[in-house]
């Protein structure tokens, strides 16, 4: 089962390698990762996609709740929420193909944002389905690269990670 | 006040308490060690970092106060390592003080240079790296507050020689590190713990190292009198009832009474009070009470359905939590239930050959317990002596019993009992420990004698890994590898040799009368007694299969295989009871 965590830490040296021994001490890997201070300097949010069983799951929540620089866990699995992800591809474009990548981009509100004599480079945001799909008609066009950020996620309406709405340590509980 | 980052350390150890500190100095610490000069505090040499660690260790775990430990950057800090993740797994209060290279040399592979703060955290409560020695005045007080706080657990705090000798001008002192408030129960909590109490018609409570560290042991007792509970423990629960108590059923799991297993499959709710649900203790987790409901408190949520889904799990602190129940159930008679147990105990009483015999494992530990009395303190190491003791040692108090559980570390008994000595001077403290786990950290001798400490060390000498060889004679159809000692060392000359003195039973004409003038002798001393190699811990569930089939003395059958043991897979390499 696919989850994905946001966690707000304090934005200091070493907090990533707790979470992440938390995965690791278990033997999980973590799919995608993503990083970045918050409104608040202090504070980081880590957002993180991993795969495996709930059980499994439930206990590194609980595990990162316990670590003392965490200050928010939140699984969001079965929650109402929207999740994004930029990619950079950076795809073969020459006369015979200029064209169709540019309708492929333009179908799915991507924006070329380099452009060379024998290539695009190519971004994109959206949710999993959107950027596995824009992949898919790329390949066979040539893609020589691509860059993702890994996935960030929110809540929908109100309830924010920080404890707006609904208290999330319930959700993981 | 003008001082240093090495002095603010030591003043705000002083602040919090701290009068006993073992180590070993190293150049990254030396700062530190030229401010302990002139402080009240008194160094404790150790031998190798990893005794100063179980010293440290002994003395937490002696006393329910947080301990701190002193070692170096590098080689230091890496020897303290065992010791730290040791503390991690049976929640004990440990403050483990390391010296760093300087922050210039950071990341150069500088002399003795070692990731301190990278290797300490799977293995730590929280840990540190101090940057600057302002830092100091809330990164100290918060190390104790963190380490004694709800779970207790092991702290690092590392410090660049640099940080140590940075000059800093101090105006007011930060309060000293104390536990948080305990965390109480909800009533919503209380109510569904008394219905499911209420409710229960053979009910036991299995008590853990949890009703310790809460001081919940009376708690406890009263709840088991006032609703006829009986009460098991697992390893690092024994002492928190009286084993003389009438409702106090000894040990659970992998060696205990068969009694006690069997009632643990009979009842139909399972109080689990500051447990873990460890293997060692449940045997397979699914077929563990297989007919019970089970309320599980601990004061770590984490520890709540981590190995079994409890009917009513509870984050609270034990104590709390049973004073509350305490307050809303009523005086109980559960005869029907009484008198199945009584029965059980009647019929599967651990048996205890050569309980008579002082030079027989179970005979020596129960002549050890009579010559030393309820004071004394017991250590022990790991292996078939540790199982032995659990069996065997009447324990009458929370912090008595002093044993590696989790990580089941050989070599934790010297080092833990000069530690409780040091913590408890009015106490005699005896370590039970094997050859093999001795020699793990026999250097700690050293210290013994140094700091004359009333320790008594009682060595079943079998010249073997005895529970590896135990295992292999059961598990591994008797084919012997890599768990006999070949050269026998001369305990009795070695322990003389450091200045301990020492005792061989094996040449005594009146053994149980050299046993009673060790157990008086004012200083350290060693009591070296052969054993068997053959006596092996009876009775045995094998690693992995359920409590209900236990292998016994009589009919020690290779039941299973190596390859039965699918759940832990041949984990068992070293000797992990």
């Amino acid at each position: 089962m696919r989850h994905t965590i946001s966690v707000l830490v304090e934005n200091e040296f070493g907090v990533l390698s707790r979470v992440a021994g938390l995965f690791s001490g278990r033997g999980y890997n973590i799919d995608c990762l993503s990083v970045a201070e918050t409104l608040d300097p202090s504070v980081s949010r880590i957002t993180l996609v991993t795969t495996g069983d709930d059980t499994v799951l439930a206990q590194i929540t609980k595990q990162l709740n316990k670590l003392v620089s965490i200050i928010r866990v939140s699984d969001f699995k079965d929650t109402e929420h929207v999740e994004r992800e930029l990619v950079l591809i950076k795809v073969t474009a020459d006369e015979r193909t200029r064209g169709e990548v540019m309708n492929i981009v333009s179908i799915f509100r991507g924006k070329v944002v380099d452009v060379s004599a024998h290539s695009y480079i190519v971004e994109i945001t959206g949710n999993q389905e959107k950027i596995a799909a824009i992949l898919q008609l790329l390949k066979p066009l040539g893609i020589v690269e691509i860059v993702r950020t890994g996935r960030v996620a929110m809540f929908r309406g109100a309830r924010t990670l920080a404890g707006g709405g609904t208290d999330e340590k319930e959700n993981v509980a | 006040m003008q001082t240093n980052g090495a002095g603010l350390i030591v003043r705000l150890l002083e602040r919090q308490g701290i009068t006993t500190i073992p180590g070993i100095p190293g150049g990254a610490s030396l700062p530190l060690y030229d401010a302990l000069h002139g402080s009240a505090i008194r160094h404790v040499l150790a031998r190798h970092e990893q005794g100063a660690g179980f010293i440290a260790q002994g003395m937490a775990r002696a006393t329910g106060v947080p301990a701190v430990c002193l070692g170096t950057s590098g080689p230091g800090a890496t020897n303290l390592l065992t010791a730290i993740a040791d503390a991690k797994l049976d929640s004990i209060p440990l403050v483990a003080i390391t010296g760093q290279v300087p922050r210039a040399m950071m990341g150069t592979d500088a002399f003795q240079e070692i990731d301190t703060y990278g290797l300490t955290i799977p293995i730590t409560k929280h840990n540190y790296l101090v940057s600057s020695a302002r830092e100091l005045l809330h990164v100290i007080p918060e190390a104790f507050r963190i380490a004694t706080s709800d779970r207790p657990g092991p702290v690092v705090i590392d410090v660049p020689k640099d940080v140590q000798l940075e000059a800093i001008t101090v105006d007011a002192w930060p309060e000293p590190g104390r536990a948080d408030p305990a965390t109480d129960c909800t009533s919503a909590d209380v109510l569904g713990a008394v219905a499911l109490l209420e409710d229960a018609r053979r009910p036991v409570l299995l008590i853990g190292a949890g009703v310790i560290a809460a001081g919940a042991s009376d708690l406890v007792r009263r709840l088991a009198e006032r609703g006829s509970i009986p009460v098991a423990a697992t390893l690092l629960g024994l002492g928190a009832m009286p084993a003389h108590h009438p409702l106090f059923l000894g040990m659970v799991g992998m060696h205990a009474a068969r009694a006690t297993n069997l009632i643990l499959e009979e009842c139909d709710l399972l109080v689990g009070l500051g447990i873990r649900f460890d293997d060692r203790a449940t045997g397979k987790a699914a077929e563990f009470c297989p007919h019970a409901r089970i309320l599980h408190v601990d004061v770590d949520a984490s520890e709540l359905g981590k190995i079994k889904t409890p009917t009513l799990g509870i984050q609270a602190d034990v104590g709390a939590a049973l004073r509350a129940f305490m307050a809303q159930i009523n005086p109980r008679p559960r005869p029907a239930w009484s008198a199945r147990v009584a029965e059980l105990r009647a019929a599967h009483r651990l048996a205890m050959p050569g309980a008579d015999d002082t030079c027989r494992p179970y005979g020596l530990v129960r002549a050890v317990a009579a010559l030393a009395g309820d004071d004394v303190i017991v250590t022990s190491d790991v292996g078939q002596h540790q199982m032995w003791v659990a069996q065997a040692f009447p324990f009458t108090r929370p912090r008595q019993w002093l044993t590696s559980g989790g990580l089941g570390t050989m070599g934790f008994g010297l080092p833990a009992a000069i530690g409780a000595a040091l913590a408890c001077p009015d106490r005699r403290v005896v370590c039970f420990t094997g050859d093999g786990s001795l020699l793990m950290n026999i250097q700690e001798l050293a210290t013994a004698a140094e700091e004359k400490v009333r320790v008594t060390v009682i060595l079943l000498d079998n010249a073997h890994l005895g529970l590896v060889r135990q295992q292999q004679e059961l598990f591994y159809g008797g084919r012997f590898h890599a768990s006999r000692f070949v050269a026998a060392p001369d305990f009795a000359a070695i322990a003389r040799g450091f200045g301990v003195e020492a005792y061989d039973l094996a040449t005594a004409s009146r053994p149980a009368a050299v046993l009673a003038h060790a157990l008086e002798t004012p200083g350290p001393c060693l009591v070296r007694v052969p054993i068997a190699a053959e006596a092996n811990v009876y009775p045995m569930v094998r690693p992995g299969g359920p409590n209900r089939e236990m292998i016994d003395r009589d009919a020690p059958v290779s039941r299973a295989t190596a390859s039965d043991d699918t759940e832990n897979g041949g984990d068992d390499a070293r000797p992990t009871p």
